[in-house]
């Protein structure tokens, strides 16, 4: 919980606002991975066959398998820890994170082999008097698009810090 | 080819079936596993506790997110597509809550030749509690 300090805002917070990063790939998406994911997310019932049955999947109008809406290609970097997603907040506060949800908009669907680029800035921030003291919203935006330069995905991230 | 719904029967009020798991560390350790999701407060009671909940561990919001896309996923079928999505966290995902991903259509209208269909979301729990309100918008094919 922040207490003794009369902000959270972060000069590096108003520095980085607006500012896109480098972009980073993502490993190659491999069905396996897709498979693993829809097992887990309809855990303990079987996963809809569009998500790891090739034969099936190539019968739609997808043409193929296609990774669940909420696949991430980005869990398990090899390098750790991972290079913070955002500037951080004022220094000598311990903070808990938590996540406050997200808009997200979508393109073209992730397939096995795809190579998706990820792009991030901080859109926004605010700090208001909540239920566990100084609390702290930012809006990170995440752009991803694959290796064919289509539009996959945008997520509009909302974090509380308090 | 499987298409659940097509444009041209969905009327706005209309409510999407309800998707429902019951939820505890045999699906969040799973959730974990795949999304790389080794955060303290959901593997553990003790810092389950002291992030604030006193219950202890608690879910993903993550996955609550998932099961809204596959709920979303099982009504529209495989040739439906979802263009949007958007939720907030409002109440803790605890220890054996049965989460029950509702939808209800408030508008359907065509935008650039998309037939797009907008819900308003959630994701109740056992007490009636609405842990997750958002929205979707999905895009449904015509009846040929």
């Amino acid at each position: 919980m922040a207490t003794g300090v009369d902000t959270l805002i972060s000069p590096a917070m108003q520095e980085a606002k607006g500012q896109w990063s480098e972009p980073r790939l993502s490993p190659p998406i491999s069905l396996s991975d897709i498979r693993k994911w829809a097992i887990a997310t309809y855990w303990p019932e079987t996963p809809p066959p569009l998500y790891w049955d090739t034969d099936y999947a190539a019968g739609t109008r997808w043409g193929g398998v296609v990774a669940p809406l909420d696949f991430n290609p980005f869990a398990w970097p090899v390098k750790r820890p991972r290079p913070p997603a955002a500037a951080a907040p004022v220094e000598g506060v311990r903070l808990t994170g938590i996540n406050g949800g997200q808009t997200d908009t979508y393109g073209e669907p992730m397939r096995p082999g795809d190579v998706i680029s990820a792009r991030t800035r901080l859109a926004d921030f605010n700090e208001r008097q909540g239920r566990f003291g100084l609390m702290l919203y930012t809006y990170n935006e995440i752009e991803w698009t694959n290796q064919n330069g289509e539009f996959v995905r945008r997520r509009i991230a909302t974090g509380i810090r308090y | 080819m499987s298409v659940n719904v097509y444009f041209d029967d969905v009327r706005v009020g209309d409510e999407m079936p309800t998707w429902s798991r019951q939820t505890n560390f045999m699906h969040w350790n799973r959730y974990a596993a795949v999304n790389d999701e080794f955060v303290p407060f959901h593997m553990d009671d003790e810092d389950g506790r002291k992030a604030g909940n006193a219950a202890g561990a608690f879910g993903m919001g993550n996955l609550r997110y998932a099961y809204l896309a596959n709920a979303l996923r099982d009504w529209i079928g495989d040739e439906g597509e979802i263009r949007e999505v958007g939720c907030q966290y409002r109440a803790i995902n605890q220890k054996n809550d049965t989460l029950s991903v509702v939808g209800k259509v408030v508008e359907k209208e065509v935008v650039d030749g998309e037939n797009q269909v907008r819900l308003e979301t959630n994701v109740m729990n056992q007490n009636g509690e609405a842990t997750c309100p958002g929205h979707a918008v999905v895009v449904l094919p015509n009846k040929r």
